[in-house]
């Protein structure tokens, strides 16, 4: 058997080598300037950073020691060898948590139902109007843009220390994220209900609700749930600024160096962070499916 | 014509009970996880203190404070301010860029079509779960406590927090890549290492270059919050303006994050739209 390899003549071959050879060093040459560009802009923004490495060489065993210092109970033993005193706090931390759990509850649901409000006047094909569409964007990016933590701050000053402020900053900051999901959910729904619902001449509410609301339900509570699992986590630093719930816990064990009630502080919150994440995750699967956006 | 009508629809009862007559349980399902939700509601609005008083009382502050923020001013702190802003930019770029340096080898062990044994692959995973698990200030916080007040112990909570998403991301890339190439190079006699260099990297590099403009973008946010706790940037200034009640300041820096935080957002979607082309870039 021979297998016949067309060798295409010596002239030919020489000028698709060449083209060939052009085409790959323009590619070589574009990435090469794409890295040395990014690596100007690494070096430029070490120094902007004032990063330093030899401070970093110098306190990396105190990054690895910190973790060593957090496992050891004020005894001297290692914290696993008494769970009691390494959890002594546990009463007082369950309830924080519980604080926690609750201030991103209420949140997510105050933002939801704002969300659900708002998210019809900002979706392309059922807003009424289009300033009226303009002013309800804007208005939904503002709320998104501006880290939760900021408006915590912000409320802090003006309701008072406290997990209201909380509430109320994850409220908002999740109002901007889940009507912008939520718009992009009804910008995707069939039409041809609305329209026929429209026919029969009813008003612009009714055609909301019997024609976009049955097909939207689903995705908006998956979504709301996803908010849910982010704001568990964007709750449990709250307390950081005075905003409620076990951040404020944890920001005094590590500012005053109780190095073993940071280490349980930090797993309560990882436990918690898992459990929420799989139940959800269980939740979610239950109600709309495998296939489920994720 | 009525009665035939009647008869039907008796007829259709009898043939498919589930529809008609749901049992009591699948009726009240949805009211019952409503009520149960909104009981959850009041109970939380009311141990978490919420009055309407207080309530009516914060927003007549906020109202108050709101009219203090126009016009935004920076007063003479304009330059300082910018500063900080770049700083805070400084501080996305050179964390998200270490934790992809570091995220990536690890991501390799994290992957089911690379490491097939799942004794070795569940640590790695629980490990970089239990990383995304620590909010991103919590890290600022400690590395506060390791490098000292300043904008480096920012890159570097950024750096170990993004590193545990990235894992997961890059590995869940990994896993969906084309594992024809990989066999193609096997076939032809490469070892392990050209497997990955050759067979799987040209697919993945794509996916994860994206990927980590879209983390540059979104921890230009990060960035700016982590400055409330000492972890230097524009947010170290913010809270700072914040405390002192110098409402005008505030909002002018506001301001100024959102038009950066827009800014970012604009060129690193036509980073990736070049990079991925358009099917990747939602």
């Amino acid at each position: 058997m021979t297998i016949a390899v067309s060798i295409l003549p010596e002239q030919q071959l020489a000028a698709l080598n060449a083209a060939y050879g052009q085409a790959v060093a323009r590619r070589r040459w574009r990435l090469l300037f794409g890295a040395a560009v990014f690596a100007a802009a690494l070096l430029l923004a070490a120094v902007g950073a004032e990063v330093n490495l030899r401070t970093l060489f110098t306190y990396f065993g105190n990054f690895v020691s910190y973790f060593d210092r957090i496992f050891t109970l004020d005894t001297g033993q290692r914290a696993w060898t008494d769970i009691g005193e390494w959890f002594w706090g546990w009463r007082k931390w369950l309830k924080m948590l519980g604080e926690t759990l609750l201030i991103s509850y209420v949140g997510t649901l105050t933002g939801a139902v704002f969300a659900f409000a708002l998210n019809f006047f900002a979706a392309e094909n059922t807003s009424p109007a289009p300033w009226l569409r303009f002013v309800v964007r804007r208005l939904l990016e503002f709320a998104r843009t501006v880290p939760g933590i900021v408006f915590a701050l912000i409320f802090v000053i003006a309701f008072g220390l406290g997990p209201m402020a909380g509430v109320l900053a994850i409220a908002i900051h999740s109002t901007g994220a889940l009507g912008k999901l939520f718009s992009e959910i009804v910008e995707n729904a069939d039409m041809k209900p609305a329209e026929g619902i429209r026919s029969t001449g009813a008003s612009w509410l009714s055609c909301m609700r019997f024609a976009i609301v049955p097909q939207v339900t689903a995705g908006y509570a998956s979504y709301a749930l996803l908010r849910f699992e982010i704001n568990v986590r964007e709750a449990s630093v709250m307390g950081f600024v005075g905003a409620g719930g076990i951040g404020q816990e944890l920001v005094v064990a590590i500012r005053k160096f109780y190095y073993s009630d940071v280490s349980a502080i930090l797993l309560t919150i990882i436990v918690t962070v898992f459990i929420i994440d799989i139940a959800t995750g269980w939740l979610r699967g239950r109600l709309f499916g495998k296939g489920a956006r994720t | 014509m009525t009665r035939q009508h009647e008869v039907d629809t008796a007829q259709i009862r009898a043939r498919y009970p589930d529809v008609f007559d749901r049992p009591a349980s699948a009726r009240l399902a949805m009211p019952a996880m409503i009520v149960a939700a909104l009981a959850v509601f009041v109970y939380g609005l009311v141990d978490l203190d919420f009055s309407p008083s207080r309530f009516i009382n914060g927003l007549s502050q906020l109202g108050w404070i709101s009219m203090m923020m126009i016009p935004p001013d920076p007063g003479s702190s304009l330059p300082i301010y910018l500063k900080a802003l770049g700083e805070t930019l400084s501080i996305a770029l050179l964390g998200t860029t270490l934790a992809a340096v570091f995220a990536l080898p690890v991501s390799l062990f994290a992957a089911r079509n690379i490491v097939p044994s799942k004794i070795l692959r569940f640590p790695v995973r629980r490990f970089l779960d239990s990383i995304r698990g620590v909010d991103t200030l919590i890290w600022a916080l400690v590395w506060i406590n390791v490098v000292g007040l300043g904008p480096f112990a920012g890159v570097l909570a950024i750096a170990v927090s993004d590193f545990g998403a990235f894992g997961k991301l890059f590995s869940e890339a990994i896993e969906g890549a084309d594992q024809k190439q990989v066999e193609g190079i096997r076939a032809s006699g490469g070892s392990p290492l050209h497997e990955i260099r050759f067979g799987l990297l040209p697919q993945v590099l794509p996916v994860i270059a994206g990927q980590v403009l879209y983390f540059i973008e979104s921890n230009t946010r990060s960035a700016t919050i982590i400055g409330i706790v000492g972890a230097g940037g524009i947010g170290l200034q913010l809270a700072e303006q914040i405390r002192v009640l110098e409402w005008q300041k505030v909002s002018f820096l506001i301001l100024m994050i959102l038009v950066a935080v827009a800014a970012i957002d604009f060129i690193s979607s036509k980073l990736r739209f070049a990079i991925i082309g358009p099917r990747a870039v939602a």
